[in-house]
């Protein structure tokens, strides 16, 4: 179980979702009983399975490489958060020394 | 004026001049005002962008190029409507405002339709009672302490109550099928690539498609021959041409061979609901003439954890979107950029699409992967095999749409695993990619039941032309739940 907790924070931090310490206990609880009836497919031999990623046959299809219209940086914009000189607007990502 | 119940009703008074569009529209109005302080069915009904939609199909004349001219369709809320918000009954697109419409609401406005506002629904599409929406669950009308199905609840109970004329849902894992079933109305889930998900937001994008909810299946066809087809905007659109799917609308189904899967009708299904959907089997034998045929698909059992696994791998990397930077919700406290990440979408994120982006990351992490996705992805196709050789022998397979009778709200909210099992009998459709119907086939204690047609990949005029026969036989689309008592 304690391992468990620990992989299922280091998920987190993976899947990029702060998680309070309540629902890491719920949570913990709820994931292990899903995967342990999900181990169920263990069960089916499929060493000569292909997986299929895909329902329907997909092929490349080719086009002309026509220049279309493209939307407005105006539209883009327009459900950030925060903006600024016309650029979505982030924390500072470099560190300083 | 009595109840409208069809496209085919409402263009017959406007023929006549005896409705005029704004009429019919404010019809449904009132009727939203009066029941959706019940059921919150609707997210967002915007009477400025409802005068605009008005207003831009009355310049139209009522003729072929306009098969749904003049009639009002609700929009499942993970479906993109310009300049109306799209919020995914999620906190972290609140305020999103789309800056395009959807290939669907594009089409069907080119047909004349008039979008008559947004549903609820499970945050992200994710669950079956739509009691996951950040804005609050919808009530089911049949027994408003009971839910109605999910995801796309809320379309559902638009169209079963009269709010709106027609609605447009999605179904990942039947989350169209299912609340059809649980609310006594149509629900129609395509083939995967026939419907454009251009514009649709994604969760498990190998799996959603987006449908229709009607009253009469020739509505549903008329709606679905208005969203069909080829859209070079999705690359997993399938380039078939579409037949005409009101063609094959009153022919004989006599000597059809309908298989019926034991998996599907013995074990975990509730004997309320097999009582009444065993009389449905008789009357496609006794009075429609068709064959029933036993058959098995003896890898259901391992549908559940195989779509469980796929959905939510596909699910967490395509909910990594929401960054708290390009749009939607945002901590604005946070002096990094991995804080901003994390404290955003903790915060925005309800609880079970947080779930879901857990269990899919883990699924597909290193040292899981094989065991996990791998594994499922392996499964899906012997699941897919099954259905493509039983319907070597069968033109159609039949099964309960839902295991159960719709429950209370609050009765699986807190074991996501029995809310999962609701799933059982409709995703292995959305696992094999073929299309498939919920048709109101009965009540048992004036709560609806639903049977599921299952047909091959693109027989969607096959799945439609069963229905009607069967709806001829089992009417129930001019019968509404009764709220006037409360």
């Amino acid at each position: 179980m304690k391992d468990f907790i620990q992989q299922l924070k280091k998920t987190a931090h993976l899947a990029r979702l702060n998680l309070t310490e309540e629902e890491v206990e719920i949570y913990s609880k709820q994931l292990e009983d899903i995967l342990n009836y999900f181990q169920k497919l263990q069960e089916l031999d499929t060493s000569n399975v292909e997986p299929m990623a895909h329902v329907l046959p997909l092929n490349n299809i080719w086009r002309e490489d026509e220049i279309k219209e493209s939307m407005d940086q105006e539209l883009i914009l327009m459900n950030a958060p925060e903006v600024e000189n016309n650029c979505f607007k982030v924390p500072k990502i470099v560190k300083e020394d | 004026m009595g109840e409208l119940n069809s496209i085919k009703e409402i263009h017959d008074l406007y023929r006549k001049k005896e409705i005029t569009i704004r009429e019919v529209v404010d019809y449904f109005l009132k009727k939203i005002k009066k029941f959706d302080p019940l059921v919150h069915a609707f997210l967002k009904v915007d009477e400025d962008y409802i005068n605009r939609e008005i207003e831009r199909v009355e310049k139209l004349d009522l003729n072929d190029k306009y098969p749904l001219y003049g009639i009002p369709i609700a929009i499942k809320d993970n479906i993109l409507t310009k300049d109306l918000t799209t919020t995914c009954a999620s906190k972290i697109l609140e305020n999103f405002i789309p800056p395009y419409d959807a290939e669907v609401i594009r089409r069907l406005k080119e047909k004349g339709a008039i979008i008559i506002g947004k549903t609820n629904l499970d945050e992200f599409a994710m669950g079956s009672s739509t009691e996951n929406s950040a804005f609050g669950p919808t009530r089911n009308p049949w027994d408003l302490e009971r839910v109605p199905g999910g995801s796309s609840g809320g379309s559902a109970v638009a169209v079963a109550v009269g709010e709106s004329l027609l609605s447009l849902g999605s179904d990942t894992g039947g989350s169209i099928r299912q609340p059809a079933s649980f609310t006594g109305v149509l629900g129609l889930k395509p083939t995967y690539g026939l419907v454009s998900r251009y514009g649709l937001v994604a969760f498990a994008s190998s799996l959603d498609q987006i449908g229709p909810f009607a009253r009469k299946v020739e509505d549903l066809a008329i709606i679905l021959q208005s969203i069909a087809g080829y859209d070079p905007k999705d690359s997993t659109s399938s380039p078939n041409p579409i037949p005409n799917y009101l063609e094959l609308l009153g022919k004989s189904i006599k000597g059809w061979k309908i298989g019926v899967p034991k998996e599907m009708w013995e074990k975990g299904v509730s004997e309320e609901v097999l009582n009444v959907l065993k009389e449905s089997l008789n009357i496609l034998e006794r009075d429609l003439g068709a064959k029933l045929i036993e058959i098995s698909l003896p890898s259901m059992e391992y549908a559940l954890p195989t779509y469980y696994l796929i959905a939510t791998s596909e699910a967490s990397s395509n909910l990594a979107r929401y960054d708290g930077i390009h749009y939607g919700y945002r901590n604005k406290e946070q002096k990094d950029l991995i804080s901003l990440y994390k404290v955003s979408r903790g915060e925005g994120f309800g609880s079970e699409v947080k779930r879901r982006i857990i269990l899919g990351t883990y699924a597909l992490s290193a040292g899981y992967y094989d065991a996990y996705y791998l594994k499922a992805a392996k499964v899906r196709t012997i699941i897919r095999k099954e259905f493509e050789s039983a319907f070597k022998n069968v033109d159609i397979i039949i099964s309960p749409t839902s295991p159960i009778l719709p429950f209370k709200l609050g009765e699986k909210i807190e074991d996501p695993l029995q809310m999962y099992l609701c799933d059982i009998m409709t995703i292995p459709v959305n696992l094999a990619g073929i299309p498939a119907i919920s048709v109101p086939a009965g009540f048992k204690d004036n709560l609806p039941v639903g049977l599921q047609f299952m047909g091959p990949f693109f027989s969607e005029d096959k799945l439609l032309q069963i229905s009607y026969a069967f709806q001829k036989i089992v009417d129930f689309s001019e019968k509404y739940p009764n709220l006037e008592m409360r």
